[in-house]
């Protein structure tokens, strides 16, 4: 499947954040463009969410769920406050 | 009522447990399709004296190939029975390779990752592959080559393989470290960590 | 943005219609549903009898406080869910809906800029119910549509969007097949296409793109060739093959 952006993460991140994820902004620590999750990259469905940066591609997080649990694993993202 | 059965039938005894048949190739792909034209690709094996073996696509499609026929099994529950493969055996590749370490990280050009134990890519077990169906290997199915290793589930048969580095231990690989299996039969469904 | 509250409900079936031959509209009844804006979406999970689950998203078509849902959903040939849900699904059975879902897809009435929205197929369906919202809010701001189809028989909800061209225009484009007596021949949509059915730069628009991923990406990028500020163009990606 092709990729998604991160208006799909709406949902599986909704636990996770504390505020509605897909407006949440963050960093890119790799090449420091600013946006929105719904603006990033998002491939990897359906073994699991690997968001990344719209600007150079880099992994900004991770996101896995099983048996009802889901997993964030941060890699180059700096979570900014929402818009 | 209707009643909702998904893609899961397993009646079949070449099936792994939890998976289905599909006669499409699904394309998974944990990042964007790099392109590597074949005077840039090239393939590498570091071992622990910082050693390294390269081989250029030429020097790849010089080495003895083998056609190899396979099941495949992706952990996202699909299996592909019967698929047809051309590609060179890493016995081959490690026939010169000077190595006291048990496990290999893979490499791909896109920065993908995932860690094998070094017995289980040889003795027939593992492959470069470069062509599929006959076919130069698509790239979004990780041409020009990609790494083989039918018998794990198929995020193990690294796309767009760049090269291998002998680790001392099983470190984590890209999925592995998001909470898949650290090794990834089928057959036992090792699907999560 | 305040925090909406999410949580899965469970929806039932009460309308079923066929919008085309591979598509169909379906509106569930979610008790304790809190209403939802223009461009958010449901993820629907469906749970099979020896607990195999599968969950995909789906735009929701309908906007408000109503507690009955609209989706609308078109069957992919070899789909895991979108031909049980097109075909199988009887008015009566139930899913299971997380939502409202989304924040950054979503078109308020307060939105001051003047919108253009540009779907690929069933990625209509959230700038449908943008329309929609424009109507229930009698909202003066321009909005107009250009949608892209394969043919005329693809398109989905073709008369309501027709019966509201006097306040959101729709511009139809096709891509292989056009209706009898159109000037334009089927093909792809253009820069030109682009540069002639929406709104120009100049009129600083807030553009809405939704529909495969490949035709998101080839307008988001034509937009941009036009002058368009990569902020004011939200995309939402629906996938495919
Ligand atoms: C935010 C968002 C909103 C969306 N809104 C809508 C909407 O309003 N309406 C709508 O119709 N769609 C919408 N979609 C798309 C929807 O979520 C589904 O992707 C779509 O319905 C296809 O799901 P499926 O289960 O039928 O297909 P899948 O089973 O997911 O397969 C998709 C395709 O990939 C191939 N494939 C994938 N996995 C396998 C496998 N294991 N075996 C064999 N083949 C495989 C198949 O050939 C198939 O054609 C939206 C998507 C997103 C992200
Ligand atoms: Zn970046």
């Amino acid at each position: 499947m092709q990729h998604l952006d991160g208006n799909v993460l709406a949902g599986p991140a909704s636990e996770l954040f504390p505020s509605e994820p897909t407006t949440t902004r963050g960093q890119c620590l790799s090449c420091s463009d600013i946006a929105t999750l719904a603006q990033a990259m998002v491939y990897g469905a359906p073994m699991g969410y690997v968001v990344r940066c719209r600007g150079c591609d880099g992994v900004l997080v991770v996101i896995t769920e099983h048996d009802g649990q889901t997993t964030v694993n941060m890699h180059s993202l700096r979570l900014l406050s929402e818009l | 009522m209707a009643i909702f059965g998904g893609r899961r039938r397993n009646d079949n005894p070449n099936l792994p447990p939890g998976q289905h048949l599909t006669e499409s190739f699904p394309v998974l792909s944990a990042g964007p399709t790099p392109s590597i034209s074949a005077d840039d690709w090239e393939f590498s094996i570091r071992t622990e004296g910082g050693d390294i073996h390269r081989w250029s696509w030429q020097e790849l499609l010089a080495l003895p190939a083998e056609d190899v026929t396979v099941d495949i099994h992706c952990v996202t529950s699909w299996s592909k029975l019967g698929t047809g493969w051309r590609g060179v055996s890493l016995d081959t590749l490690f026939a010169d390779v000077d190595t006291g370490l048990d496990y290999v990280m893979a490499h791909s050009y896109g920065g993908y990752t995932t860690n094998l134990p070094l017995e289980e890519v040889l003795e027939g077990r593992a492959w470069i592959a470069y062509e599929y169906d006959g076919e130069p290997l698509d790239p979004e199915h990780g041409g020009p080559a990609r790494l083989l290793v039918p018998h794990l589930y198929f995020w193990k048969s690294a796309k767009w393989v760049r090269g291998l580095v002998m680790q001392d231990d099983d470190y984590p690989g890209f999925w592995e470290e998001n909470g898949y299996h650290l090794h990834g039969d089928p057959w036992r469904e090792e699907r999560y960590a | 943005m305040r925090r909406p509250p999410v949580g899965w409900f469970t929806g039932s079936l009460v309308r079923a219609t066929s919008l085309t031959d591979s598509a169909r509209s379906l509106t569930f009844s979610v008790p304790g549903w809190p209403g939802n804006l223009a461009g958010q979406h449901v993820d629907l999970r469906l749970t099979a009898s020896d607990g195999y689950q599968a969950t995909r998203s789906y735009s929701i078509a309908s906007v408000g406080p109503d507690t009955d849902v609209e989706l609308a959903v078109e069957r992919l040939p070899d789909g895991e869910v979108s031909p049980f849900l097109v075909d199988d699904l009887e008015v009566g059975d139930s899913v299971e809906l997380r939502g409202p879902l989304g924040g950054w897809f979503v078109w308020r009435p307060e939105h001051p800029e003047p919108v253009q929205l540009i779907a690929g197929g069933s990625g209509v369906v959230p700038l449908l119910a943008m329309t929609r919202a424009h109507t229930d809010a009698r909202s003066t701001v321009p909005m107009q549509l250009l949608y892209s189809l394969r043919t005329p028989e693809d398109a989905l909800y073709r008369d309501e969007l027709q019966q509201r061209s006097s306040t959101t225009p729709t511009t139809w484009h096709y891509t292989r097949t056009v209706p009898p007596g159109w000037t334009r021949a089927a093909g792809r949509l253009t820069p030109d296409d682009l540069r002639s059915a929406t709104l120009p730069p100049e009129r600083g628009p807030l553009t809405f793109v939704c529909g495969p991923t490949g035709f998101v990406e080839t307008v988001a990028r034509g937009l941009i060739d036009l002058g368009h500020q990569p902020d004011s163009i939200r995309t939402e990606r629906f996938g495919g093959i």
